[in-house]
């Protein structure tokens, strides 16, 4: 790309002395510069500063008065992470519920979302089917709405007495009353089974100051909502990258393959999925990165409730840091989450560039693929 | 693949009895294809139509009936409420404000950036992308304490600019400028520095006006952007006067205001949050489509 510029006569290799005297390659490093001058002034001054800033807050106890950069703010150094870690106590207990909420929140909206996303652009790439761009429209049009008009309508339908729930009437089931509702899903079929309280040895001594049975509980019936929301207006998002991906699978070869005899399974197994397979992985991947940042619905349908069963990393770190004032627990709380988040996003481009040096300069823009 | 194509033709008596077998599986595949359409359809647009019947329903209806898209009887009772009895005015006002801003400046300041980047050889250049790269992958969500330090720091937290400037540019949007501004062909530029123009002339009258696909998309993106955005103007404004849209709505329905029911209220009001955006997209819908997938497609 650095081919392009704009004067590329045959002096350049004498560029540094020419870059410094007047004429057009003078103008162009000062003009280069007054060009990125405000976007550095704006990206540095409220991204990379703060970052440098929260650091240094999360080694101290500020509790909001004051400014953080005076010495009477008492410097902790690693304490508030090892609180989070090894010190036995509600805090430890809270990041650790919180983290487990997130892991069974991830483990079923990636795959959730991204096989709707999959199947909905199959669908609509249907060659034999019309008011396709109607139907694609509609998918996607859940992705660019406002998180939090969404979460309030959303709140609506899994009312106690909502649509949800009447719909489920319908079918002769009792719903549930989502938001108040704390067990969690894994919890209900052990109860299925007739396991309805921890077996000994589940009682205790699980890792991080959690029960083995904590653990096992898997999303709350609460937090399931937040999923259904969440799949819902991610998938078209996703579904629009698929159908890329489909669109550039020629005809041609899922033609000779039905000619061949092939199923259409067959066509889809052998023929579709291993061409996609970029995509694929670029889906799952984005779908990690961004449902580790789960925060607007939280804040707006749960707020980390019933029992803390809808907490997550982010919730949980704007919570202590704003509503209890801990701001060096909660930025050290946003720490262990941005950590999580950029080792995911670093395999992701490792892979990405290994797998085809020129995808690989290509990288989903950030945005509304999490949805977070 | 090459398995399946390298087998040798179909044997000749096979095709006619299949082509038979085959009108009556298309068939049945379309008819199960459109049944499959239009339950997805239902699930993705259902929820907006419960939506927008409920807002115009009393209480008690919104409560007895919820699934039904007709409300009985009509009412404004909760749109009158809106505008009368909460902020929703101030909300709306504060939120066209901080979209105008933040879109005008995003798409003038990305340019500049995206146009320098792909174009202006300077000291710098590739590690400056480089960082731009690395910022896109900074996940919003563990920037709200950060902000709040800064802008707390600054001394502009609770005011205007606290709301606006942060968010007047964005790497995403570079990115994009810089890949439109790479595939313009040099030889325009070339022509109108020949003729004596600046840097800032060529980029402002030869090479802006060529790049109205991107510029389109851009404004688009931010304006989408930044009247959905929520976590910002949670951590840079806490006095209600400075609400926008998505954070009073959250405050409805989560906050100070209250848990009572008041759903067609509520339903109203994110329904009157969620009309802009879609207007637009609906007008220009090939803009957000062409987006995505066009860059799935250089993917």
């Amino acid at each position: 790309m650095a081919v392009h510029a704009t004067v590329t006569p045959a002096t350049t290799t004498a560029r540094p002395p020419h870059r410094r005297g007047r004429g057009p390659r003078g103008n162009e490093a000062v003009a280069g510069w007054l060009f990125v001058a405000p976007v550095i002034a704006i990206l540095g001054l409220f991204l990379l500063l703060p970052i440098l800033m929260a650091l240094w807050v999360s080694l101290t106890d500020w509790n909001g008065q004051g400014s953080p950069f005076t010495s009477q703010v008492p410097f902790v150094g690693t304490e508030n992470y090892t609180r989070l870690f090894t010190e036995d106590g509600l805090e430890r207990r809270d990041f650790m519920t919180s983290i487990r909420n997130n892991l069974y929140y991830v483990v079923i909206v990636v795959p959730a979302q991204t096989a709707l996303a999959l199947g909905l652009a199959l669908i609509v790439n249907n060659r034999l089917l019309k008011g396709k761009s109607f139907f694609r429209s509609a998918f996607y049009f859940p992705s660019v709405t406002s998180s939090v008009a969404i979460s309030v309508v959303f709140l609506f339908l899994f009312a106690n007495s909502g649509a949800v729930n009447k719909l489920l009437a319908v079918l002769g089931v009792d719903g549930p009353q989502w938001f108040a509702d704390s067990r969690g899903v894994l919890h209900l079929l052990f109860g299925v089974v007739g396991v309805d309280g921890p077996p000994a040895p589940l009682a205790d001594g699980g890792p991080f100051g959690l029960s083995w049975w904590d653990w096992l509980s898997g999303p709350s019936v609460a937090m399931t909502s937040i999923i259904a929301l969440v799949v819902w207006t991610t998938s078209g998002t996703f579904m629009l990258m698929f159908l890329a991906a489909l669109q550039n699978v020629p005809v041609v070869l899922d033609e000779a393959s039905s000619l061949d005899g092939a199923t259409r399974w067959q066509r889809f197994r052998h023929v579709t999925l291993p061409l996609i397979k970029p995509t694929m992985f670029l889906v799952l991947t984005l779908g990690l990165i961004g449902s580790w940042q789960v925060f607007d619905q939280v804040y707006v349908m749960s707020q980390g409730d019933p029992a803390k069963t809808t907490l997550t990393p982010a919730y949980l770190s704007y919570r202590t840091a704003f509503r209890d004032f801990d701001y060096g627990s909660g930025a050290a709380i946003s720490f262990v989450l941005f950590l999580i988040i950029i080792a995911l996003t670093l395999v992701q481009r490792r892979i990405m560039a290994d797998r085809d040096g020129r995808r690989g300069a290509w990288r989903r823009l950030p945005g509304r693929g999490g949805r977070s | 693949m090459t398995t399946l194509t390298n087998r040798p033709a179909a044997a000749p008596p096979a095709p006619a009895g299949r082509r038979r077998a085959g009108t009556g599986r298309v068939l049945a595949s379309r008819i199960l294809g459109y049944a499959v359409l239009i339950f997805f359809g239902l699930v993705f647009l259902y929820p907006f139509v419960i939506q927008i019947g409920n807002s115009f329903k009393t209480e008690p209806d919104a409560a007895a009936n919820p699934l039904s898209p007709i409300p009985d009887p009509l009412t404004f009772d909760g749109f009158e409420r809106i505008f009368a009895g909460t902020n929703f005015p101030l909300w709306l006002g504060n939120s066209l404000l901080v979209t105008v801003l933040v879109t005008l400046g995003r798409v003038f300041f990305d340019s500049l950036a995206g146009y320098a980047l792909a174009r202006l050889r300077f000291p710098g250049r590739r590690w400056l992308f480089a960082a731009v790269v690395a910022v896109m992958a900074v996940p919003p969500v563990v920037l709200l304490i950060p902000k709040f330090l800064v802008l707390n720091q600054l001394g502009i937290y609770n005011s205007y600019p606290g709301l606006v400037v942060p968010l007047l540019a964005d790497a995403a949007g570079i990115f994009i400028m810089k890949q439109f501004f790479e595939s313009v062909p040099v030889s325009v530029e070339e022509a109108a520095r020949i003729d004596g123009a600046g840097v800032f002339r060529t980029f402002w009258s030869v090479v802006l006006p060529m790049a109205k696909p991107a510029l389109i998309t851009l404004t688009i993106l931010s304006f989408q952007g930044s009247w959905n955005e929520f976590p910002h103007s949670l951590v840079s404004v806490q006095d209600p006067d400075l609400f926008t849209l998505p954070r009073g709505l959250a405050d409805l329905v989560s906050g100070s205001l209250g848990k009572g029911t008041q759903y067609p209220l509520k339903l109203g009001a994110a329904l009157l949050a969620t009309i802009p955006v879609a207007v637009i997209f609906v007008i220009f819908q090939r803009y957000f489509v062409r987006d995505e997938s066009a860059g799935a497609d250089k993917g």
